[in-house]
């Protein structure tokens, strides 16, 4: 078991540590240098990014990587936590009342395929160069997510669990609570997973381009001043928090969810 | 106590062409009868199960328990489904006292009968298991146990063998017939096997499909209780050919 576990390991790691060895010897050569950095030049500048002490030279982002981590991550915070507060309730209702879909159902997919990217001018004509442009798009790129998926859960709930609780005599506030959201758990969880991806991709663009800090700006502001080893320690950075935010999610998952991990044994 | 009535009862689906699911049904269960709907599949029977439960609504004709017309399900009518329809996010504890939580009865009330069915299914080593962990009998136990401690006075219970093993199906027939022993509920039970039709009923209707209707009715004359030597009997055999007979017709 421990000597399986070794080899998956081993394997992961061979192609990740022959592309940085690569990307070492390609960024070595004097053609390269100011368009891609070496993994070493990353590390150092990520470094002083990370503890620089800030007031000290030239350098605008000495010590600056914390604070801008937790701008950006406030901003999903916000946006994702209104997404999932309306989209899982809206959903259900979606799924299950049959009105509510006709009636709200078209407006929700006609507005859908207009990318969130798109929204920008607009968002920032409406709420100007503040956080609420940046936290709206965030909310949108979440909440398609899960409303689509929520409603996907509560239609697709087993006929019979539906006719078992009504012949128990359930209302139809407890037929919801009891029954229909909790068997559209496993698709809402889906929708988080999705759904938070696309608020990750949300903020980054947003700070771009709609305010003046987070992880977003950093990354264009450094491209424009030529600082590609800040460039890509912000790249890594980003993935890292968007790990990190969907293993919490896999977390609560495990364990809101563990009648099925148990079905799947 | 609790009896049924049917009287002339159609259910018509209106697609085109119209589908005739049942014709002219007519049924009387009395108080603490235990009732076999016997027939092929596709006659109708489940459906039959379906609107007494309350799931779906009749085309035209009467249906009443107790007197009073039926017109959604309600704990009074305990289903007992195919499949157990048990909820999987709850243990066999909270799936049995599901019903009278929701409706609202005192805790001091419902628990200690969850307890005393559990115990007479079987069950009371299982209350903190999920249903997924729990074998097909089992899973059936706990939803016989569930419609028990809602105290429903009639039993619908829609092949609830069917998806078990011969062995299995012969216990758990065993074990329905002594708890029915003991609680005396009407029960309607829906089959297509002859052999456990007439091991557990007093009276099998037998169905013919296209239309669904009623063909025969048979008084089952074996003294009770009945144990599985009664189904290698020459009586027995003979009411079953009886019974094949009725169905080729």
């Amino acid at each position: 078991m421990v000597q399986f576990r070794l080899r998956k390991l081993v394997l992961a790691f061979i192609l990740p540590l022959l592309v940085i060895c690569f990307w070492q010897y390609a960024a070595s050569d004097p053609d390269m240098a100011g368009i891609v950095p070496t993994p070493l030049a990353v590390l150092q500048g990520w470094q002083s990014w990370i503890w620089g002490q800030a007031g000290l030279g030239l350098n605008p982002y000495l010590g600056t990587w914390a604070s801008n981590v937790s701008y950006s991550g406030t901003r999903v915070i916000e946006g994702f936590t209104c997404a999932f507060l309306l989209g899982i309730p809206l959903g259900l209702m979606l799924g299950w009342s049959r009105l509510a879909s006709e009636l709200i159902d078209p407006f929700i997919q006609g507005l859908r395929p207009i990318p969130i990217t798109a929204w920008l001018p607009f968002s920032i004509a409406l709420f100007g160069i503040r956080d609420v442009g940046s936290i709206f798009l965030i909310f949108l790129g979440g909440f398609y997510a899960v409303v689509v998926n929520t409603t996907q859960g509560a239609r697709d709930v087993d006929k019979n669990l539906i006719r078992a609780a009504l012949m128990m005599g359930v209302n139809e506030w407890q037929l919801l609570r009891r029954v229909v959201l909790p068997s559209a758990m496993p698709s809402i969880f889906t929708g988080l997973r999705i759904g938070l991806g696309i608020s990750w991709t949300a903020v980054i663009v947003s700070e771009m381009v709609a305010v003046k800090s987070g992880l977003g700006y950093v990354l264009w502001d450094a491209y424009y001043v030529g600082r590609m080893d800040i460039v890509l320690a912000d790249m890594v950075s980003i993935g890292l928090m968007g790990f990190l935010s969907d293993s919490l999610i896999v977390f609560v998952e495990r364990y809101v969810l563990r009648w099925r991990l148990l079905q799947n044994h | 106590m609790s009896n049924i009535e049917i009287k002339n009862l159609n259910k018509i689906y209106p697609t085109t062409p119209p589908v005739i699911a049942l014709e002219g049904v007519e049924l009387q269960v009395k108080s603490g009868e235990f009732v076999a709907l016997l027939g092929p599949s596709g006659c109708g029977k489940s459906t039959l199960l379906n609107i007494i439960a309350g799931f779906e609504q009749s085309s035209t004709g009467v249906l009443s328990v107790d007197q009073s017309p039926v017109l959604r399900p309600g704990p009074e009518r305990g289903v007992v489904f195919q499949e157990a329809a048990l909820f999987p996010w709850l243990s066999v504890w909270d799936n049995v006292i599901f019903g009278p939580k929701v409706q609202g009865v005192a805790r001091s009330i419902y628990e200690p009968r969850a307890k005393e069915m559990l115990k007479l299914m079987g069950l009371s080593a299982f209350e903190a298991s999920l249903p997924v962990q729990l074998s097909g009998g089992m899973r059936q136990r706990v939803g016989i146990a569930r419609v028990l401690t809602m105290g429903s006075q009639i039993l619908l219970m829609d092949e609830p063998f069917g998806a078990l093993d011969a062995q299995t199906r012969l216990s758990m027939q065993e074990l329905l017939l002594s708890v029915w022993q003991q609680l005396k509920p009407t029960v309607v039970f829906v089959t297509h096997d002859i052999d456990e039709a007439l091991f557990l009923a007093d009276t099998v209707y037998v169905m013919s499909s296209r239309p669904g209707r009623i063909q025969a009715k048979l008084e089952v004359p074996f003294d009770r209780p009945r144990s599985l030597e009664l189904t290698a009997g020459g009586d027995f055999n003979r009411m079953k050919l009886e019974i094949l007979k009725q169905m080729r017709h």
